[in-house]
């Protein structure tokens, strides 16, 4: 018991004491209360609270008479809903298809563009530039380019024989030109952190391995690779993050369809939300979102995080 | 052999880096060409270039009104967070309390639970604080940043105590100290959080679209959206292009000028 009373005391030894010491009469917790106040009571009015209210909102279902009573109703219809399934089947899909091709597309960018030169240096900048776009701008873009028939990529096609393609209009087309506009804007993203990470792998190392009898793709497997754990650790949980919550484009290009064949989850909840003015079924939604998005990122955090520490 | 292999891989990335900037060549070119040419598509066209396109946009756009309202979303949401995010970030960095740690994490949240995620139960609160409608609504849930408030903690922490020290000494108090020593030497770290937050605002779309329903209190983004709906059911697409070129360029053309600058404060975000 002794020993727990001695830990729970102030750490004697913590250097920030000291500093506090030089300033007598003042009560430790006015800094404190006073610096973390601002943001934590912004945090709570935006993030904490709902989440706990949309929590709440999803069990609440209303009765006869204007009065309203705990259940599972909204969950119920929710799991009934076609529309849910098709949107919640396709961000699957949307996330598989967005974020191996985007992260692969961006490792082989940052590798092949790794040395500062000034060609180097131009074709980063046009890998690049999609991230300081709007998505929305992208989409008004990409309405152009995939417009069938007089658009551009149909256009270029045309002169190798290729007949029009309805991109956005088909329904097995549809998600895929969704997934490509997406790979398109958020490569240069990710390129720009695996380049960092690259230059922070050590040129010892690679040398030795070569010394080693190391081939290239040994090296790139065995050196470059694990050193870019952090890297990795960071990218893909804003990848998942990104998956989720990058709709600009359904919701101006495709409004989830055809026949629900763009529809992702934050667009139905957007769907539910502004056009049916469903809230019970917006907020079971939104909570299944948020917990698949918590789930999927820190699992693949910690997935990665932990890969990285056995590696090195 | 390891050279050959370099140059092939270079030429391979120097294609597929082509392919990449050819959205924006043709907003470039689209948007120069008047008319409504049969080859609009055409990224290398024959016919007479001017300005007609950018005058019409402007025209039937309200580029002037969305210009000022993202303006002042961005400049409000990035004044309120260098407040909030310097003082957490400085009470994580230094002070030591207890429950620091789990505060921290408690933070740290919301860089998974983000606005967009949550317009729901956010729109409900804008309502009832009567915030539904206003450019204050559509910046009220960034004003605090647990990315920004992590960025700064992190900066913090690479500015030896002995300035501090030294400071606290003479006699300053918190307020002073920070205001007067820690930020000045924090300035790199500032610098590079306001670059990521102005990015992040100004291409903002489906909080904005929610969070404001008249047509005065609308941002770039929405107004493009609209915008660009409407010529493009007319087929006017060289219009389309230059109303995206006027609505994305002021950031594109930043970060072709600054852009060391820019490459630098997005890593700088994700390293450490």
């Amino acid at each position: 018991m002794s020993l727990c009373a001695a830990e729970q005391g102030p750490p004697l030894a913590n250097p920030g004491l000291e500093l506090r010491r030089l300033v007598p009469g003042r009560p430790r917790w006015v800094p404190v209360v006073a610096l973390l106040a601002p943001a934590f009571l912004f945090l709570t009015a935006f993030t904490y609270w709902p989440v706990l209210r949309v929590l709440f909102e999803s069990f609440m279902v209303g009765r006869f008479a204007g009065q309203r009573a705990l259940g599972l109703d909204n969950y119920r219809r929710l799991f009934a809903d076609p529309h849910f399934a098709r949107a919640a089947w396709n961000n699957a899909v949307y996330a598989a298809g967005t974020i191996a091709p985007s992260l692969v597309l961006a490792l082989l960018f940052a590798l092949a563009l790794r040395d500062t030169t000034r060609l180097t240096t131009v074709l980063r900048t046009f890998v690049a530039m999609p991230l300081m776009i709007p998505l929305v701008a992208a989409a008004a873009l990409f309405s152009f380019i995939l417009l069938p028939g007089e658009g551009l990529l149909d256009f270029y096609l045309a002169k190798l024989g290729v007949p029009a393609i309805n991109w956005l209009g088909d329904t097995d087309l549809a998600l895929g030109s969704v997934v490509a506009i997406t790979v398109w804007k958020n490569t240069g993203y990710y390129m720009l952190f695996f380049l960092a990470g690259l230059a922070g792998v050590p040129q010892q190392l690679l040398d030795a391995a070569t010394i080693d009898g190391a081939g290239a793709w040994r090296r790139f497997r065995n050196v470059t690779l694990p050193m870019l754990g952090p890297t990795f650790a960071f990218v893909v949980p804003i990848a998942v993050l990104n998956a989720l919550t990058q709709v600009d484009h359904v919701v101006t290009m495709t409004q989830g369809g055809p026949a629900d064949a763009t529809n992702l989850l934050l667009y139905y909840i957007y769907q539910q939300a502004a056009q049916n003015y469903d809230v019970g079924l917006a907020s079971a939604a939104t909570v299944i979102s948020v917990a698949a998005l918590l789930a999927l990122s820190l699992t693949s955090f910690h997935l990665l995080e932990r890969g990285t520490y056995y590696e090195s | 052999m390891k050279a050959e292999w370099r140059l092939l891989g270079l030429l391979a990335a120097s294609a597929a880096a082509l392919v990449w900037v050819v959205p924006f060549a043709w907003m470039a070119v689209a948007a120069l060409r008047p008319g409504v040419p049969a080859d609009i598509a055409s990224l290398t066209p024959a016919g007479p270039l001017g300005l007609r396109n950018f005058n019409e946009a402007w025209q039937s756009g309200s580029f002037p009104l969305w210009y000022l309202n993202t303006v002042v979303v961005c400049g409000g949401i990035l004044a309120v967070q260098l407040v909030t995010v310097t003082a957490a970030g400085y009470a994580f960095a230094r002070l030591t309390f207890p429950g620091r740690d789990v505060l921290f994490a408690l933070f740290l949240l919301q860089l998974l639970l983000v606005p967009p995620l949550l317009i729901v139960p956010n729109l409900a609160t804008l309502v009832s604080l009567h915030l539904y409608d206003t450019l204050l609504g559509i910046m009220a849930p960034y004003f605090a940043s647990a990315f920004g408030t992590f960025l700064m903690r992190q900066t913090f922490r690479t500015i030896p105590r002995d300035y501090e020290e030294a400071a606290m000494l003479e006699g300053a108090t918190v307020p002073a100290l920070i205001r007067h020593v820690l930020v000045p030497l924090a300035r790199p770290g500032l610098a590079a959080f306001a670059i990521i937050s102005v990015t992040a605002h100004w291409n903002e779309f489906l909080w904005p679209l929610m969070a404001v329903s008249s047509p005065s209190s609308q941002v770039l983004t929405v107004g493009l959206a609209s915008f660009a709906s409407g010529a493009e059911a007319g087929s006017a697409w060289g219009i389309v292009a230059a109303g995206t070129f006027l609505a994305a360029g002021p950031l594109l053309l930043l970060f072709l000028i600054f852009q060391r600058r820019f490459v630098a404060s997005f890593v700088f975000s994700g390293i450490k």
